[in-house]
């Protein structure tokens, strides 16, 4: 029996409704202004709220579950009460983005997404005086440029490191100098054409404008982070060409450590946390540090939410973060140096701070650490330069 | 009804947006710069194109399975058999997506087992990238495909074959002439998942892709950054597949729904 009401004119009717109630909220919009917010920080941590829900990077926050030896949260959960709840973030997109719906208390985020998150009032400053741990904290990173506004910390230091190159030792040879060539020179990279791996995140582009600092010299590449029209031009161009040696794009750890195990990947970047993992499983990797041409890396900041719930768990949580023997032990699993001095007499290597550089003697202090990219150059080539939007849309063009 | 429509609306109110420079926070006015965008960027229509064609062949492979396998259910087997066969071919949807994707990451590896039951031959199986794609869909929609051509074969009175054979018909002839017209609308139906399914996916592409870009990975890289032209990108899935279902309609796909 067909049905008696106009199902077309009743399509037609929902539609129109639709399209209204689209006009009606395009129309009540309002601005959003940026700007770092003045908001008062806490002048005393009170009674612990019993939960904590945090973004962090992959091994930042471990209860035991990946390893029962590996446990620096049961313990701070235990002494405070607070619950933590831990939701991890493969990139700092994924960070802000998360961190924007206001169902979080912190985030450990890396350089590239602090400052967005201070421009967009996600975070609120914090008050050192109420981590007892932060003065053992190397002076290097403090009242950094992605960590502090007009010195004012948003943030409390958790640790920094470098960006790897890890390669399969039984399929890569002769083993890649301490260089990026291998995954750049088209050349080289063609050797292990669908092999090789990259970030998948428009931040890599500024590893490509680093290999180009040192590989054109011409374009004038001073900060990979402040690129100019004809300077990100060319590092997409490069980027483009590596496409073709691209087996897979990682932003999933699991997955780039199943890969390399697998033997689907056998080159590219990678963070310290796999390449530990993967020597553990006695899988023949190395890594190194690309020291021809530098290399990227982070430096976390752990940074409280403006919609925190529980922001009294939060304090309690950077103090505990921090405190010496919980870092040492996060900068050991991850593969970091740790943010707090005296973290360096609790590792079980006692060379561990050296070998990381932790004092930032060697490279740690010269690293192209993750910033996010703006229009405003800083330098006197004024507003030209091409901001984090850019890059993104950039990303989507390299990947094709 | 009203929250799947109303969070398709405020997609489409989104699209229309635009984003702050530094805070990346999302800026209420009204402006067409997304639609703009990918419109003049070659990657989007390359993304766009490169979707719908795996969606294409996708549907065409699994009508080409799925058809002989639900004549074979619908008008051979015997009413056990049958009961099996049904329960065989939902069994798959009883398993999570994720662990059949991860599977078929683990058989295509480098080191997996189609690579090692090919050696042999000496031959290679197509590793991660489009083919991977194209065969791990065809797979994971499958159930989708058998089961609205066995609805569809079921209703086909035997009397038909039975007449069409007295006739002195050859069994093509019945095939081409009988059963293919009345059985069409269900495989347009159940064309309908396996184009839609394939159309927004993203997880599969992610996992067996090697880096190549379909329309549900670029809408999931863009959204972390640039919600706006996210939404704007998602608009084209909505519009293929109405075009797709005005079609299907036509072709008498919701006749028996």
């Amino acid at each position: 029996m067909r049905d008696q009401t106009h199902p077309a004119r009743t399509a037609w009717l929902v539609v129109a409704g639709l399209l209204a109630f689209m006009i009606l909220l395009a129309g009540c919009g309002d601005d959003d202004d940026g700007g770092g917010g003045t908001a008062a920080e806490l002048q005393n941590v009170g009674q612990p709220e019993g939960q904590l829900n945090l973004i962090a990077w992959a091994g930042y926050v471990e209860d035991g579950s990946t390893d029962p030896s590996v446990d620096w949260v049961t313990g701070f959960e235990r002494q405070t009460g607070c619950q933590v709840n831990v939701k991890i973030g493969n990139t700092s997109d994924e960070m802000v983005q998360l961190m924007r719906t206001g169902q979080y208390d912190g985030v450990s985020a890396s350089g590239d997404a602090t400052l967005r998150l201070i421009e967009g009032d996600d975070v609120e400053p914090v008050n050192t005086d109420l981590v007892s741990n932060y003065e053992d904290v190397f002076p290097g990173l403090k009242e950094q440029p992605y960590n502090s506004v007009d010195g004012q910390m948003y943030g409390i230091p958790h640790g920094r490191g470098a960006n790897l190159l890890m390669y399969n030792m039984d399929v890569v040879r002769p083993a890649p100098g301490e260089s990026w060539s291998v995954v750049f020179d088209p050349r080289q990279a063609s050797q292990y054409s669908g092999k090789v791996t990259a970030y998948d995140s428009p931040i890599y582009i500024a590893d490509a404008a680093l290999y180009l600092k040192t590989h054109q010299p011409d374009l004038g590449i001073e900060d990979p982070y402040e690129l100019d029209q004809r300077q990100f031009d060319a590092a997409i161009d490069l980027l483009k060409q590596q496409r073709e040696s691209i087996g897979e794009y990682w932003s999933d750890y699991t997955k780039q450590i199943q890969s390399f195990a697998n033997g689907d990947t056998v080159v590219g970047t990678t963070w310290p946390y796999q390449y530990l993992t993967l020597k553990a499983e006695g899988r023949p990797v190395n890594a190194v540090y690309a020291s021809e041409e530098g290399a990227t890396g982070w430096s976390d900041t752990w940074m409280l939410s403006s919609e925190a719930r529980n922001p009294n768990c939060m304090y309690l949580w950077m103090n505990h973060i921090i405190d010496p023997r919980v870092n040492a032990q996060v900068a050991e699993w991850f593969g970091e140096a740790p943010a707090n001095e005296k973290a360096c007499q609790f590792t079980e290597n006692r060379d561990h701070c050296d070998e990381y550089d932790a004092a930032g003697r060697r490279y740690l202090d010269d690293l192209f650490y993750w910033k996010t990219p703006l229009a405003d150059c800083g330098d006197d080539r004024g507003e030209v330069c091409q901001d984090y939007n850019a890059w993104v849309q950039g990303w989507t063009e390299v990947k094709g | 009804m009203i929250g799947y429509l109303g969070s398709l609306a405020v997609l489409l109110v989104t699209s229309f947006w635009s984003l702050g420079e530094l805070s990346g926070e999302i800026q209420r006015t009204a402006t067409l710069d997304n639609f703009r965008t990918l419109a003049e960027e070659p990657v989007y229509r390359d993304v766009a194109f490169r979707t719908i064609g795996i969606a294409a062949a996708v549907t065409v492979t699994d009508a080409l399975l799925a058809f002989p396998l639900a004549f074979f259910m619908a008008k051979v087997a015997g009413p056990r058999s049958r009961g099996l066969l049904v329960v065989a071919v939902m069994v798959p949807l009883w398993s999570a997506y994720l662990v059949k994707a991860y599977a078929w990451r683990t058989i295509l590896s480098a080191d997996g087992p189609l690579n090692w039951a090919l050696a042999p031959f000496g031959l290679d199986g197509p590793g991660y990238g489009l083919v991977a794609v194209w065969l791990v869909m065809s797979y994971l929609w499958l159930p989708y495909m058998v089961i609205p051509i066995y609805a569809g074969l079921d209703r086909i009175s035997d009397s038909l074959l039975n007449a069409s054979e007295d006739l002195r018909a050859r069994p093509t002839y019945t095939f081409r002439r009988v059963i293919l017209p009345l059985a069409f609308p269900a495989v347009v139906a159940g064309s309908i998942f396996t184009f839609s399914l394939t159309l927004g996916d993203f997880i599969a592409p992610s996992l067996v892709g090697s880096g190549d870009q379909f329309i549900g990975t670029v809408v999931y890289s863009t959204i972390t950054t640039n919600l706006p032209l996210a939404a704007a990108f998602a608009t084209v899935p909505i519009a293929v597949m109405v075009v797709y279902l005005l079609g299907a309609r036509r072709l008498g796909a919701f006749e028996h729904v």
